[in-house]
């Protein structure tokens, strides 16, 4: 069985609005999957049924290959954007409680506690209250908590918001090691540079409907117009870009005077790209040829926009 | 440990462990026994206070008729002008004075009969100085008329119809009011701790919703589970409090009034009674014996057993109406609107059960209240105590009582399960009934 994960036609309607309109994915195993969407697109009501938080109207809903169960909420770890802690509670006590909820020991969950408090620094927080700490120091018993019990699926809402860039880069690195030890990842963002950084596949979420999904650097294959970024030497470039500019598609030619180069970026038609840069080098010295990839933020408003001026 | 359990138990420690709540638990008996003792304490002071009155009697029908009592003392003023008696009176700072006018007869004494004062005199004093004049005229009239004491007593002697029930039990008038007024203090114990826990419990899921751990939790738990839990943890930090308030409560009272030599029976004193004829008081002594005799007959185990029956029906009802009314607000200035319609029930309760439970407890507003399911543990409680079966509450009427009870029961929690487990996840809206009702649907 190759995905953690799978979803089949969900389903799922409040009243007269509908959240979720056949939404079908596979969510491979052990890597990560980011959830993408415009706010209200329905990633949170798709990861409020992975986690049995509310149920599908139609669809079935598969983990491990079986049908979700109430019992496999033990292997869930979630994450939500709404978060938060309990404001009078120990730090310890608090962790122990949510720990043993996900049907952990209390033994067991203390000698884990105890690993991980160690492994982020945090060792002396134990007895302090939640309302005694601040929100990136919350943030991070709230991460403890969401993996303490080694699920085999983590979901992750925006699990960066509230960090600064070094805790961040903690969280970040802490994710990559759980995936690396064969944890399955939902990602759920809207910082796109995140998803770049750490997604493998990719699902995108549109009023209710998933309008894309796959792996990253297929779609992003896909979304290539092969446009090419081109830098040359300035000697006697003008009548070169006269040139070019009479058989090519150019655009965007900027002069370098500083270090005497012409920079331009330039369409081709598909698999022409060797011919350009032969035709190209044969009548200046070409220093640069690179094929733009569109990023994901691109992808994802392109796609978006696209769909809505369909509508 | 199960998930119910574990629920249960933090919501139990974060109850008994909030300053508050300790603070309020050991100085509730404290601030309670202390005003009792206040009470107490001026109760006996304002006895204690003495009043003089100074007393220019010109007739010789008053010779003996004033005696000094434990409030008052009098003053005789012999061969004094008014005038001068006033002056005197207001010299030596007496309370007032009283003026008796020599006159032929009596009847014609009393109509001029003065009584002097620096202002308005307390009505308390009044009503003394009346009652002996009263006295004085009574036994002048009987004299006049050629009729004794006794022979007065045996004329006015008052009839009371004796009654039983077919079985040939003895009933006592006014023990019906008497019985209510007990099941009433249960009704009314349902009531408080309905209303006090209530809130606690709500205000618990405000907590949860707006320091956002909700969401965490139920992805660990079913909503329903969550809001047992909150709603058994809060009761038994409730029954805990209201067990430490008893005990702490009528402890410290013993305490302070062996130390403080203050009768407790001072509180329950009558001044009418004193004043009494001895004829009454042997009447109440009486009386008073065989109501003490019915209290015993109250069946106390059955009262008891079915208090906690209805306490713990109505309590999850009402509890779990308070968690979906938490549930769908976003902090507690919202929770007006919904407040009041659940008070409401509980408050006809009480009302209806002192109106007309006490007057006749088998009437129909009493049955028909004591079968409705959001009235019913309180207005049931004040029948109770009559008993059950024949001359009590009719079996039938029990059972289905219970039956609507535990219906209403299952309905009620199942709807604001509905309603706390969409309502949890709302954020920023100001729920209408109309969205409630949608709610139910999702």
């Amino acid at each position: 069985m190759k995905d953690i994960l799978v979803t089949r036609e969900v389903t799922k309607r409040f009243g007269t609005h509908t959240a979720l309109h056949n939404v079908s994915l596979e969510i491979p195993r052990n890597s990560i999957y980011g959830l993408l969407g415009p706010n209200g697109a329905g990633k949170t009501t798709l990861i409020r049924i992975i986690n049995q938080i509310t149920h599908p109207d139609q669809g079935t809903v598969f983990f491990d290959g079986v049908p979700l169960a109430p019992h496999h909420i033990a292997q869930i770890g979630y994450l939500p954007e709404e978060r938060g802690l309990y404001k009078s509670m120990k730090v310890g006590e608090q962790a122990l409680y949510l720990a043993q909820l996900k049907g952990l020991s209390k033994a067991e969950a203390k000698k884990r506690l105890r690993y991980w408090f160690q492994r982020l620094g945090i060792t002396g927080w134990w007895h302090k209250k939640i309302q005694e700490l601040s929100k990136g120091m919350a943030q991070k018993i709230q991460f403890i908590v969401t993996v303490l019990h080694e699920p085999k699926l983590l979901i992750f809402d925006e699990p960066f918001s509230g960090f600064d860039p070094i805790n961040a880069n903690i969280i970040k690195d802490e994710i990559l090691r759980l995936r690396d030890g064969g944890t399955s990842i939902i990602f759920s963002t809207h910082r796109m540079e995140s998803v770049e950084e750490l997604c493998e596949h990719i699902a995108l979420l549109h009023k209710s409907e998933k309008i894309l999904d796959g792996k990253l650097s297929d779609i992003k294959k896909a979304y290539k117009s092969n446009i090419f970024d081109v830098s040359i030497d300035g000697f006697r470039a003008e009548s070169l870009m006269a040139e070019l500019q009479h058989s090519f598609t150019i655009g965007a030619v900027t002069q370098n005077a500083l270090e005497n180069s012409v920079d331009f970026t330039v369409q081709l038609p598909s698999g022409s790209s060797g011919d350009f840069l032969g035709y190209l080098s044969d009548r200046a010295n070409v220093t640069r040829f690179v094929e733009t990839v569109p990023t994901a933020n691109e992808i994802f408003i392109k796609t978006v926009e696209s769909k809505e001026s369909n509508e | 440990m199960s998930k119910l359990s574990l629920i249960i138990r933090r919501e139990y420690l974060a109850k008994v462990r909030n300053k508050s709540f300790v603070i309020m638990t050991f100085l509730s008996p404290i601030l309670m026994v202390g005003m009792v003792v206040l009470i107490a304490y001026l109760a006996k002071l304002n006895d204690s206070e003495k009043r003089v009155i100074g007393v220019l009697n010109n007739s010789h029908y008053f010779s003996n008729t004033f005696l000094p009592t434990q409030s008052t003392s009098y003053v005789q003023f012999k061969d004094l002008s008014l005038e001068r008696a006033k002056d005197s009176t207001l010299e030596m700072g007496y309370y007032g004075l009283l003026y008796i006018p020599d006159a032929p007869n009596l009847e014609k004494i009393s109509e001029n009969v003065f009584f002097y004062t620096k202002d308005a005199p307390m009505t308390t004093v009044l009503d003394k100085l009346e009652e002996i004049f009263q006295g004085r005229l009574f036994q002048q009239r009987l004299q006049d008329i050629g009729v004794s004491a006794q022979e007065f007593a045996r004329v006015e002697d008052k009839f009371q119809i004796k009654t039983a029930t077919f079985s040939g039990q003895r009933n006592l008038k006014g023990i019906n009011m008497v019985k209510a007024f007990i099941g009433g203090g249960f009704g009314y114990l349902i009531m408080m701790f309905i209303i006090i826990y209530g809130g606690f419990v709500m205000r618990s899921v405000i907590e949860e919703k707006t320091s956002r751990i909700i969401e965490v939790i139920i992805s660990s738990v079913k909503p329903f589970q969550l809001m047992m839990g909150k709603i058994i943890g809060t009761s038994l930090a409730g029954v805990t409090q209201f067990a430490i308030w008893i005990v702490s409560a009528s402890l410290l009272m013993f305490v302070v009034f062996t130390m403080l030599g203050l009768d407790i029976s001072v509180l329950g004193q009558n001044p009418s009674f004193a004043q009494g004829i001895p004829s009454t008081i042997f009447q109440i002594d009486e009386s008073l014996q065989l109501y003490f005799w019915e209290l015993l007959k109250i069946p106390w185990l059955l009262l008891i057993t079915f208090f906690i029956v209805y306490f713990i029906l109505g309590y999850l009802i009402y509890s779990s109406i308070y968690a979906a009314i938490g549930a769908a607000v976003d902090n507690e200035t919202d929770t007006q609107q919904f407040i009041f319609p659940i008070i409401l029930p509980l408050m006809l309760a009480i009302y209806v059960g002192f109106f007309s439970v006490f007057g006749n407890p088998h009437g129909p507003i009493a049955v028909g209240f004591s079968l409705f399911p959001l009235t019913s543990p309180i207005v049931m409680l004040m029948r109770l105590p009559g008993g059950i079966g024949e001359g009590g509450v009719p079996i039938w009427e029990l059972v289905a009582s219970i039956v609507l009870l535990v219906a209403t029961f299952i309905g009620i929690v199942w709807l604001a399960a509905r309603i706390y487990r969409v309502g949890i996840l709302m954020y920023g809206k100001k729920p209408t009934y109309k969205e409630l009702y949608r709610w139910l649907k999702y």
